[in-house]
């Protein structure tokens, strides 16, 4: 093999195998390991929904891409180097790497028997040679030699072979072995046999391949990145951890009503492990019971959230049309997935916007807002908590799929930098306590248990304006029915302004909201580099949008939406701002967008302009 | 605890009371008030927590915290008020609609997790507020608005789902025996764990004299048997009347007749773990020659859900390096960008 070294701002790696190969812990270890020395990061695990689909099945691969580098916001649309453990995984992928890809495959698995399983030609496979740079290694055997003389059984030994091919991506793009050899130290404190076959088998990987010549044939341009101390999240911890930090700041005690759903269960998992924080974390019975033991803890004076997605979020919806009339503060997080009903469960999709938006009976209004990177999830838990405490009020936090389990690297903020939350508690020495009574905001006060002399009755029955009672009253129907909806609208005082990126001065302004906006702000990005003038508005915040947005949208002559769905967020729009013209660009494939498909759109309607 | 004492009255809201003249939930609520008037805490301390249905208006009726849930919700809804605050008193109010239907998954959590709630579940065999279908307790064959030709279904026995469900505590009395009620209530209040307190209640519109059977002038003393813990379970007119064990199955003797003395009566154990006596007691039917138990038939001791928690919270706090969130925000893997 030629020892041509190429110089690159970012390389996007897949490691794909059988949802048994450890291909998820593979990409983790490399993402970290680039983390640490300095590289941005952007991850997508991408995981069957089964647990362990049939072996060496295109429906069993299971995939974990990263990209690293310099400038790196999304995991990368093509990958530049595919490691295949098997030919279902080289199937699955091969119409996704680069052209001229690296491609490293684990001979020993490349039998007929598992061509048969994969359903794939042996021949076909034969004219990847010609295209890609190949790279074959009997990683299988090699782990098993590297093994021969540990006590492990063969299906430990078996096991270890997805850290032979790490081994060799280490050695591949010149990374250290430290922190992945620390990690089985600690992993395996217990077992020090099995950190120690870890161990081998990963610098047996590393030195094969530097054996073969597979070595530097990148070199990645580091990130200059700002001062301070970092880590890796993912948007599900980052969620958890945003809502314990509004916890802390508003100094409640925080519970989380849940019941477990893919892909949000990791929020559920991260607040049951934080009782050293005192959180409550309460599996419930079902997605109901999730959110209406939340809305008992709200009455009962905690800051309180209930974790979900879609299916479950329709399973709440009337709780949370309960939590919109009595005015308690609650956070519902919905990490969306592709839908209707079942639909593609460990897949991403922006599909449940309307849902968020109008899936409730009567005039239901509540506030929506998304987070739309796996570290800016801590940010907008935190703010979903801020905008429910300051203004009783449920709150709509959408996350999806991608940025859940995508990891990035993340400067690490301090408490006490994060914005004050001014909890809405009646004074302790008023006079008395008048439950639908409101501020210049809309907002009533919060009196819960336990406070003498406040004791009141709410409820799903309408309430007569200020007193609260029970009221059959037309009048009185609507004008709540307004001051609820007045409420939310008022929310648009305390929120930032929508930014505009890339070329403010652009013919065509790019659109999106949520977990898009690393594929759309790399795209904007690159071409205005290459020449081409193009804006960038994202929002995060929906219900209500930003105050400013009528005046960013008029400026543009194109307005394009992107967004993973048919078209809900565009429609959405011009039912706000009706006078804009908006043109539309959907996915619904349960995969995020590309850099690609994302320049080709602009491109097309820059043409037509 | 509490520095003030109270009056039942204190515990009355100024809301006006919409049930139905004669209907039995305005004896409960008296009971409910006078319980609580009894007990120790100070008013602040008592949230009451319903779903939807007649009863389930009940908190708007209390001077009390009072929270007016959704159908079905009320446990759900009172979980989380007492598990976030296990210092509160909270009082679930339920059907059979509510508690047994639509909400039946969640009355069956409650009590297995054994959550420190009074569920007081108003069991008048019908669907009242929408007028008069049958519920999960209506009698198999029973016609009503939604079974013109007689229900096809057998009914729960609450009784029976609580033990099913590995219940603590289960009660049972009638409406409009406020003081019999009253007691019932403060020692479920009393008991630390789930208590169940079935009342029948009389639906004077929809289901009128459902329980007359049991309850009625004529019959009560022979149809109705009132267990005190470590007490001989004797019942009717006479005081001549107990239960035995024959076998495995309770049966119905007469002290004085056939040699049975006094002393072979069974003595009610409300605090035996075994829940088989209790069982068989709360099936107990005056079809099948029986009278229908009421007081208190079980009561077990047993840790509780939210206290559980709070130790665990304790436990994990005094062993873990994370006090607050900034720990939480660096701890594991964390690099140094100079």
């Amino acid at each position: 093999m030629d020892k041509k070294i190429i110089e690159v701002d970012q390389v996007v790696i897949k490691f794909a195998g059988d949802s048994g190969d450890g291909m998820q812990l593979t990409g983790t270890q490399f993402s970290n390991t680039s983390a640490l020395i300095g590289d941005d990061v952007s991850t997508f695990p991408d995981y069957p929904a089964e647990i362990r689909a049939p072996q060496g099945t295109v429906g069993g691969v299971s995939g974990f891409q990263l990209n690293f580098g310099k400038k790196v916001n999304t995991p990368g649309d093509f990958p530049d180097v595919l490691v295949a453990m098997n030919p279902a995984a080289l199937k699955a992928n091969i119409g996704w790497v680069k052209d001229g890809a690296t491609i490293i495959i684990d001979t020993d698995s490349f039998t007929d028997k598992n061509f048969a399983k994969a359903g794939c030609d042996t021949e076909k496979l034969k004219e990847i040679y010609n295209d890609y740079n190949v790279i074959e290694a009997p990683i299988t055997s090699l782990t098993k030699e590297s093994l021969k003389d540990t006590e492990l059984d063969a299906k430990s030994k078996a096991r270890s072979k997805n850290m032979f091919a790490l081994g060799m991506v280490y050695c591949i793009f010149d990374r250290p072995l430290d922190h992945s050899v620390k990690f089985f130290e600690k992993k395996f404190a217990k077992k020090p046999e099995i950190a120690e076959a870890n161990k081998k088998v990963l610098k047996d990987g590393f030195n094969y391949a530097v054996t073969i010549h597979a070595m530097p044939s990148f070199r990645v341009h580091s990130s200059t990145i700002e001062k301070g101390v970092y880590r890796n999240i993912n948007g599900n911890t980052a969620t958890s951890w945003g809502l314990l930090a509004a916890a802390e700041k508003a100094n409640l005690p925080f519970f989380l009503g849940s019941y477990p759903i893919t892909p949000a269960s990791e929020i559920l998992v991260e607040i049951e492990k934080r009782r050293d924080l005192g959180a409550k974390a309460f599996q419930a019975e079902d997605e109901i019971g999730g959110i209406t033991t939340s809305i008992g803890a709200a009455f009962a004076g905690h800051l309180a959230a209930t974790s979900t997605s879609g299916p479950g979020l329709a399973l709440k919806s009337e709780a949370l049309g309960l939590a919109v009339i009595t005015e308690l503060p609650l956070v519902v997080v919905n990490v969306q997935r592709g839908g209707p009903s079942t639909g593609l469960p460990t897949k991403t999709e922006q599909s449940d916007l309307f849902q968020a938006l109008f899936g409730r009976n009567g005039e239901s209004p509540v506030p929506v807002i998304a987070a739309s990177t796996p570290s800016n999830c801590f940010n907008y838990a935190f703010e979903a908590a801020k905008i429910a405490l300051e203004h009783m009020t449920p709150v709509l936090l959408l996350t999806d799929g991608f940025i859940a389990n995508g990891t990035e690297p993340w400067k690490i903020p301090s408490m006490k930098d994060m914005p004050e939350i001014n909890t809405q508690f009646i004074g302790k020495d008023e006079k008395e306590y008048l439950p639908y009574l409101r501020d210049k905001n809309m907002v009533r006060k919060w009196a819960v248990p336990g406070m003498k002399g406040f004791e009141h009755r709410i409820g799903g029955l309408e309430k007569m304006e200020i007193t609260g009672n029970v009221s059959y009253i037309p009048e009185n129907h609507e004008a709540m029915s307004i001051e609820r909806d007045e409420k939310i609208k008022l929310i648009a005082n305390n929120i930032p302004e929508l930014k505009v990126e890339g070329n403010e001065d652009a013919d065509v302004l790019v659109v999106g909201w949520g977990s898009t906006y690393g594929h759309l702000t790399t795209a904007v990005r690159e071409m205005n580099e290459a020449g081409t003038k193009v804006a960038h508005a994202h929002f995060n915040y929906i219900n209500p949008l930003p105050k400013n947005t009528a005046e960013v949208l008029s400026k543009y002559k194109e307005i394009i939406v992107f967004e993973l769905n048919l078209g809900q967020f565009a429609k959405y729009l011009r039912m706000m701002h009706p006078t804009n013209h908006y043109e539309y660009y959907d996915k619904v494939q349960g995969l995020p967008l590309t850099v690609k498909e994302i320049k080709t759109k602009v491109n097309q309607i820059l043409e037509q302009l | 605890m509490a520095d003030t004492k109270y009056n039942f009255k204190d515990f009355k809201s100024d809301q006006e009371i919409r049930w139905c003249p004669g209907c039995g939930d305005i004896a409960i609520l008296m009971s409910v008030q006078k319980a609580m008037a009894a007990l120790d805490y100070d008013k602040e301390d008592y949230a009451v927590i319903s779903g939807i249905g007649c009863s389930s208006r009940f908190p708007y009726y209390m001077n009390t915290y009072g929270f007016h849930g959704i159908h079905g919700r009320a446990g759900v809804l009172a979980s989380g008020v007492k598990v976030a605050n296990p210092k509160l008193s909270v009082w679930q109010i339920t059907g059979d609609g509510d508690g047994l239907a639509i909400g039946g998954n969640h009355f069956i959590h409650e009590i297995r997790r054994n959550i420190d709630l009074n569920i007081i579940l108003f069991n008048n065999q019908i669907y009242g507020l929408t007028k008069g279908q049958y519920s999960p307790t209506s009698l198999f064959g029973q016609v009503t608005k939604s079974s013109p030709y007689g229900t096809i279904e057998q009914p729960f026995h609450p009784g029976e789902l609580v033990i099913g469900a590995r219940g603590k505590f289960f009660a049972r009395t009638i409406d409009n025996k406020v003081a019999d009620t009253t007691e019932i209530l403060i020692e479920a209040d009393k008991h630390k764990g789930a208590s169940v307190v079935e009342i029948l209640q009389n639906c004077v519109i929809y289901n009128n004299g459902a329980h007359s059977a049991i309850t009625s002038k004529e019959t009560r003393d022979d149809n109705q048997i009132w267990l005190k813990h470590g007490e001989p379970m004797i019942f009717g007119k006479e005081k001549n009347k107990g239960l035995v064990l024959d076998g495995l199955n309770l049966k119905v003797v007469t002290i004085g007749e056939n040699g049975v003395t006094k002393d072979d009566i069974l003595v009610h154990d409300a605090h035996q773990e075994l829940p088989y006596i209790h069982l068989a007691l709360i099936n107990m039917a005056v079809a099948d020659g029986f009278p229908v138990a009421f007081g208190i038939i079980r009561s077990v001791e047993a840790p509780t859900y939210e206290i559980l928690l709070e130790e665990q919270i304790k436990e994990v706090q005094s062993r873990s390096k994370i006090k607050n969130v900034d720990d939480l925000l660096h701890s594991g893997n964390t690099w140094n960008v100079d």
